[in-house]
């Protein structure tokens, strides 16, 4: 079966939308302010659109559907209890602007609340003291942290010119402290999977900005020198910048603050379970240590005496403005949910089971894959197929062979320092006969790459589609229908 | 032929050094999809950026072995810039640059230390 | 409330496999110094308990009996099937779509919302999204300086507030000249963009209908722009798309905007989604993520994300942006809103956009004491002068539970007796008798 396209699908003439009835004669404005021809929009019925769409989505793995070990990703079950909430009349309709207006904030209070109790409850978590939920994402609130490292260098008159993050490190990490206007300084990663201290102790120094780091970090390993790190780091008056992408891992056991990080951001819809969406909306927010408080992006929610809540007068010193208003509204109700739901224990439980959860696949795959950091790890562990590799099986071959099996791929060939590597994230939800059918099938997979590796060169072979010509893709470029 | 660590090659005739990458450095990025031109005319000090290479799953930066003024880029990169991967060492040269110090180029590792620098490497 | 499946066997018998006592020997590599105290969260509760209390919480947001508050984010009406397709969990329970086999169908929609961007901005190439209008905005900013090589930016002043300040903030330890130009009275200050821009201009940065709702015709600028070298971006609004010129029309070389009014809720500010659309030879500067067609390997059309090579997670340091996750979900309720609408019921939407909008004008400001400012066509928002302050006359019609939209002296400078005031579809002609009603009162 042929998909084709809503453009391709368009009768002319049909339609499925209707106004209501105004009463005022229709204007228009003269015609040099007018287009000079239709959009281009499909012409389609309703039921046309929504067989069109639903098909699209039975293309789709989805953590609904499919157990998703998707590393760094943490896609987690995310409680359907939190759809209702978001899409909560009283919530999802209000206009940002109102809080801002002369004796408007009156009538967004509810709103308002959650994203004070949430600054409150993120700094709890973090050991931090102040927060701004303004950041859009994960990689937008690396911004606004390295936006504020530089604030802060400039304030104390500081020339800084380097931000350190190790060679494991997200993309994001270094991509963020280029947008800056630093360098970046790469730190290699040791023979245990750890930042290499030594190393990092010969490049630390009075230029260095940040040091920003994962923890535990892309290779699901926490470094015990943290304390010694972040000492070295202060010594120059260096900030610590936590990335809490796999924050997940040490809910309850661990506050960044507390271990000497100065900035923190989180990835709300990993740790705190919000939908991915299909690629997003996430929402980053950033909690810092008090000294740097006032640097954060404005407005802040605060509360009166009078108990009352309100955007707070921005900072003379902060960075300004990351997001329109207070951040991604709808993203945050719905972490702000999550963590009510769970309270003190169940954010501890989450991360017992993730690293659980992840242990026992390392477990059940250490004989059948090559473990280039053997020891415990956190919530995610990664392998190699280095050993298949040899075979002519690549990461890439296993990974379109699970999902022959009905499961997502792992992140695959990240972190870049692993040869070959699979990357695996359970998370806390999944049970132990999900998590024990998927091993059988890795094991699976690494004795077909012995036997029988055409098996997995040819996969998949369920799916609509097998293998794209990603090369022609990028040469050939076309990114619209132009039919 | 002379190469670098970074896996550049370079054929040196009279003051002219041709530039290009590597066998192995084609195959380490896979099919290249893009190759940012480098600017004809402009001078380029050794272990400077030359220009950005592109593969599906990969970028990389190709450096100057050698110092010079640019004066040549392969013209078929543009349509082609599988060129770079597939006839890496050949058809699939970079640019040409006139040496402004043609000693840098011998100073480089010639094919025999080459090849033992990739085997300590794999 | 728990959501984790593992019951006390189940424990057991993983913790055998990976061959130590108990859960908590996984976390030795933790040194015990640094353990948390614990939290000041208190217990967990069950899901009743929960919404019954964010129910009550959202009680306390007052209903309002009329709202013109806009500034560029919209309450439009949107279809029943945006919510119900864009809440398949399919869609919405998947990730960035990294692996094509399993993910034609976010990947599809991709390539038809990047298709719908184009058409309607009358652009070439558009990305997959990104956060809302103001880093659209900053980015094509960032994405200018890289194609140009120069750093001095011209921006116009009745382009949205909120938008600069963001532009400021992201360009805040950039090397870079930023010139604010005009507005002159609320016009086009089409003197201040000549003497501006010139060889040292990266791009000259206009917005349509500006943050006054008047609408423009930046071919002028446009042409002054590749003259010098430079290029234009345009912030748009796209719903006016429906009727108004493009950008592409215009000769803008970058387009973005603020794609809320497509389908997504005002929520509080977000999330929202930030669309981005060039001219195709400019596409390898683009940041965010692309879907391109290709083949499978059995020659079947299909799509993929492609130039991954540009993104942060291949060129780290080196890459076009920071942007990883974006807004995803947010373009595909803007694909499946454009196509509920289609292309006669988006028309119809941003002819009654205009035609309501400029119907108020014509009632309101024929109050006595009540002028229209702008002087020119006005697409969904307008501007009147009062003679009161405007937060006067705003905080009185606010006691009557209408919200009549924004003072302007907190954002420009000797406007403290105008209001910028919004009107869209779901208001009609009894709304603005009323709100006339009102206004003549007080």
């Amino acid at each position: 079966m042929n998909r084709e396209l809503l453009y391709e699908k368009s009768i002319e003439g049909r339609s499925g939308y209707a106004l209501p009835v105004s009463g005022i004669q229709e204007e228009f404005p003269g015609p040099e302010y007018l287009r000079s021809g239709p959009c281009g929009l499909p012409e389609l019925s309703e039921l046309d659109i929504v067989r069109h769409f639903t098909g699209l989505s039975r293309l789709n793995y989805s953590v609904d559907g499919n157990f998703y070990p998707l590393g760094s990703c943490t896609m987690k079950y995310n409680p359907k209890i939190l759809e209702d909430v978001s899409s909560l009349d009283g919530f999802s309709r209000l206009h940002p602007m109102l809080p801002l207006l002369p004796g408007a904030a009156e009538y967004v209070q509810g709103a308002l609340e959650v994203l004070y109790r949430l600054q409150e409850a993120l700094c709890d978590i973090t050991g931090m003291d102040a927060a701004t939920l303004q950041p859009l994402a994960g990689a937008q609130g690396e911004l606004a942290g390295i936006l504020m490292t530089a604030a802060y260098h400039r304030m104390k008159g500081n020339a800084k010119k380097t931000v350190i993050v190790p060679d494991a490190s997200h993309g994001t990490n270094p991509a963020s402290a280029a947008m800056v206007g630093y360098d970046v300084i790469t730190v290699a990663t040791d023979s245990r999977g750890q930042m290499d201290t030594a190393e990092f102790a010969e490049r630390i120094n009075d230029e260095v900005a940040a040091v920003v780091m994962t923890c535990p970090n892309t290779l699901g390993i926490f470094n015990a020198d943290i304390r010694k790190i972040s000492r070295m780091a202060h010594s120059v008056d260096a900030l610590m910048y936590y990335d809490g992408a796999n924050m997940n891992a040490i809910l309850g056991k661990v506050k960044p603050g507390d271990i000497g990080f100065d900035i923190v951001h989180l990835n709300l819809h990993k740790t705190f379970a919000t939908p991915h969406g299909g690629g997003g909306p996430g929402a980053g927010p950033v909690c810092v240590k008090d000294f740097l408080a006032k640097f954060l992006p404005s407005p802040r929610i605060v509360r009166d005496r009078g108990g009352s809540y309100m955007p707070g007068e921005g900072d003379a010193s902060s960075i300004g403005k990351m997001a329109p208003f207070y951040g991604n509204f709808g993203v945050l109700l719905k972490a702000y949910a999550y963590i009510l739901l769970l309270g003190e224990e169940g954010l501890n439980d989450v991360s017992d089971k993730a690293v659980l959860n992840a242990n026992y696949i390392l477990g059940l795959l250490r004989d059948h894959y090559e473990v280039p950091y053997d020891r415990k790890c956190m919530h995610e562990c990664v392998l190699s197929a280095a050993r298949q590799s040899e075979k002519g099986v690549h990461a890439l071959d296993i990974a379109k062979y699970l999902i022959d099996m009905g499961f997502h791929p792992p992140t695959v060939y990240f972190p870049l320092i692993v040869k070959e590597a699979i990357m695996i994230e359970p998370t806390e939800t999944e049970s132990r006969e999900t998590i024990d059918r998927f091993a059988r099938v890795m094991i699976d997979a690494a004795g077909l790459a012995e036997k029988e590796p055409g098996v997995l060169r040819n996969a998949p072979v369920t799916t609509r589609i097998s293998r794209p010509d990603e090369v022609r893709a990028a040469r050939d470029l076309n990114v619209r229908y132009t039919g | 032929m002379y190469y670098t660590k970074d896996h550049e090659w370079v054929k040196v005739e009279g003051n002219t050094a041709t530039v290009g990458i590597t066998e192995y450095a084609a195959k380490q990025l896979g099919d290249v999809t893009f190759v940012e031109k480098p600017v004809t005319g402009k001078d380029i000090k050794k272990g400077q950026v030359l220009c950005d290479v592109e593969s599906v799953k990969a970028a990389s930066e190709v450096y100057s072995p050698v110092s010079g003024k640019i004066a040549q880029v392969n013209g078929s990169m543009e349509e082609f810039p599988g060129i770079v991967s597939s006839l890496p060492e050949s058809d699939g040269w970079i640019a040409k640059i006139e040496m402004s110090d043609p000693s840098e180029a011998s100073q480089l590792m010639n094919a025999q230390q080459y090849g033992d620098y990739i085997r300590t490497i794999k | 409330m728990k959501y984790t499946p593992h019951t006390r066997i189940d424990i057991e018998d993983m913790l055998k496999t990976i061959g130590v006592p108990a859960v908590e020997d996984l976390f030795r590599d933790i040194p015990a110094d640094m353990r948390a105290a614990g939290y000041g969260l208190g217990a967990g509760k069950s899901e009743y308990e929960v919404l019954g209390h964010l129910k009550h919480t959202a009680g306390r947001n007052r209903p309002l009996r009329l709202n013109l508050t806009g500034g560029g984010f919209y309450d439009h009406y949107i279809p029943s099937a945006v919510d119900r397709l864009a809440g398949r969990a399919e869609f919405y329970t998947a990730y960035t779509p990294y692996q094509p086999e399993c993910s034609q169908g976010t990947l599809q929609a991709i390539f038809e919302y990047q298709t719908a961007i184009c058409r309607i901005t009358g652009m070439d190439v558009s990305n997959a999204s990104v956060y809302d209008g103001g880093t659209a905005l900053a980015e094509g900013i960032l994405m200018a300086m890289r194609v140009t090589g120069r750093n001095k930016i011209v921006i116009d002043k009745s382009v949205n507030p909120i938008y600069r300040d963001m532009i400021r903030t992201y360009l805040g330890s950039q090397e870079c000249e930023l010139a604010e130009v005009g507005p002159d009275g609320l016009a086009l200050d089409m003197k201040g963009f000549s003497e501006n821009i010139g060889r040292d201009t990266a791009a000259a940065v206009v917005q349509n209908p500006n943050f006054f709702g008047t609408i423009n015709d930046y071919s002028e600028i446009s042409a002054g722009c590749r003259k010098a070298g430079a290029l234009t971006i345009c912030s748009v609004y796209p719903l006016s798309l429906g009727l108004l010129r493009t950008p592409g029309e215009m000769g803008a070389d970058i387009v973005t905007g603020e794609g809320q009014s497509l389908g997504n809720p005002l929520s509080f500010g977000g999330p929202y989604l930030g669309f981005m659309a060039v001219k195709r030879e400019y596409i390898r500067q683009l940041p965010g993520r692309i879907v391109g067609e290709t083949v499978d390997r059995n020659g079947k059309k299909c799509y993929v994300l492609t130039l991954q090579a540009r993104e942060q997670h291949i060129k780290r340091h080196r890459a076009t942006s920071n942007i990883c996750t974006n807004q995803s979900l947010c373009a595909l309720r803007a694909l499946l809103y454009l196509s509920c609408l289609g292309e006669k019921g988006f028309r119809d939407t941003a002819v009654r956009n205009y035609t309501l909008a400029n119907y108020a004008v014509r009632v309101l400001s024929d109050i006595e004491g009540v002028e229209f400012v702008n002087g020119k066509p006005v697409f969904n928002e307008f501007v009147l002068r009062f003679k009161d302050k405007a937060d006067v006359v705003y905080s009185k019609l606010l006691a009557r539970g209408i919200s009549a939209g924004i003072p302007l002296g907190g954002y420009y400078k000797g406007m403290d007796d105008m209001m910028l005031m919004c009107v869209t579809e779901k208001l009609g002609k009894d709304d603005i008798s009323m709100l006339r009603k009102e206004l003549e009162e007080l």
